[in-house]
């Protein structure tokens, strides 16, 4: 304790005989040096870091701020264009999709009425036929059923002449055979 | 031994000129900030090294500070808080350096600095908003009966910022530098008293370098702590309504 305390006397004692006047943030015949040099010092710094550093500095974080922002843009627009490649194929595939439908369907109703046609030409082609067939029976028929009168009058004539002798009158035979036939 | 006061003696260089040791630190200071940055941003990457990391880091720092203190047109103001915070910053830190003068820790540097930003807050005050400016001192909402009195302590917290600015920044390192070489001293007394006190000796050694930790937070601290309340300053000349 006692050494301490010359120790601290021995110190104060040296300081005070080497220069102490007083102490020196306090000493006022060295401001107006202090604040000349500042002063100086301050406006070149403020000037050189103005116009000189912090526009490269600056520069430096905006150019890299505007290529990140400029990439994202990119890849924003390359994924936008991506997305309507994607949208324009599947726009592709439906359309696809409905014509080759819309093909099949037409294709199928094409076919349908045709063999439809088809069927109705051969069908009226067979009634015809049918018909023809049926109108040439009864014309046969009917052309035979008008011989038949003749056939039996002439027979009836024969047998007549063969039994009796002699022609019997063509206006009798008629009579007697429409007295029949009634 | 020195006294722990003999640091901060003002010792002249060049008389003629009043070219102290302290002008030659404040030219070293100035001369490592812009060096520095040319260096460091010499090559201008857009992937950074680590220099130009550190020189992007202190323009951000500062950029953020501002801005969140002041909003966007605070930004005419970053160089010169660009400027204060690295002359603070590199003084202080250079200051740390053993044998080199601390420029911060005159009064008369400090109160220049904070006059500097004041003066600008006043100026640029007046020039932007006319008598609205005053507007500052006189609070909305407040009732007329207090109103003076709101006044004069608004006025006298006004008047009082360049001191707090300044005395803060001062007594910091002072104080720290002080105590530096206090507990430095005392290693060497030690030793020289011989004996069972020089077995001592390697216990102020320790709080020396725990102190020495200590003064390079505080270094850097009080630069920040000037720089946010420059930016808070510079707000009240932007904004002067409450």
């Amino acid at each position: 304790m006692a050494q301490a305390q010359t120790t601290h006397a021995t110190t104060e004692a040296h300081g005070g005989t080497h220069e102490e006047v007083g102490f020196p943030p306090f000493m006022t015949e060295t401001f107006g040096g202090q604040l000349l040099w500042l002063a100086i010092t301050f406006v070149v710094l403020y000037t050189l870091l103005s116009r000189l550093v912090l526009p490269r500095l600056g520069g430096i974080i905006e150019n890299r701020r505007a290529m990140i922002s400029n990439d994202l843009d990119d890849a924003a627009a390359m994924k936008s264009r991506a997305e309507e490649a994607g949208a324009a194929y599947e726009k592709a595939l439906a359309e696809a999709k409905g014509r080759a439908q819309a093909l099949a369907q037409e294709t199928r109703a094409k076919l349908s009425a045709e063999s439809d046609t088809t069927r109705k030409a051969l069908e009226a082609d067979l009634n015809q036929r049918l018909a023809d067939a049926e109108a040439t029976i009864t014309s046969k028929k009917a052309e035979a059923m008008s011989h038949v009168d003749a056939i039996a009058r002439d027979t009836a004539s024969a047998i007549i002449e063969r039994l009796t002798g002699k022609a019997p009158a063509p206006q009798k035979v008629e009579a007697a055979l429409n007295q029949i036939k009634a | 031994m020195a006294s722990p006061i003999e640091q901060f003696q003002i010792k002249p260089i060049i008389p003629v000129i009043n070219f102290t040791n302290s002008s030659l630190f404040m030219i070293g200071a100035a001369a490592v900030i812009v060096g520095g940055l040319l260096l460091a941003t010499r090559k201008r990457a857009v992937v950074p090294g680590r220099a130009q990391s550190v020189a992007e880091v202190l323009h951000d720092f500062v950029a953020n500070t501002l801005v969140d203190a002041t909003g966007k047109e605070g930004m005419k103001f970053f160089p010169l808080v660009f400027s204060l915070f690295m002359f603070v910053l590199t003084a202080n830190l250079l200051g740390m350096i053993p044998g080199f003068f601390t420029v911060t820790s005159h009064i008369i540097v400090t109160f220049a600095l904070a006059m500097l930003v004041i003066g600008t807050v006043v100026i640029y005050g007046f020039m932007k908003h006319g008598t609205h400016f005053l507007g500052l001192f006189v609070p909305s909402g407040v009732p007329g009966w207090l109103l003076p009195f709101i006044v004069v302590i608004e006025l006298i917290s006004f008047l009082s910022r360049p001191i707090s600015l300044s005395l803060r920044l001062f007594a910091n390192m002072l104080a720290g530098h002080i105590a530096l070489k206090v507990f430095a001293g005392f290693v060497v007394s030690l030793l020289a008293a011989g004996g069972a006190l020089t077995i001592l000796a390697p216990l102020p050694l320790l709080m020396a370098v725990a102190l020495m930790a200590l003064e390079f937070l505080v270094a850097a601290l009080q630069a920040y702590v000037f720089t946010v309340l420059t930016c808070i300053y510079l707000n009240d000349a932007l904004h002067p309504g409450h």
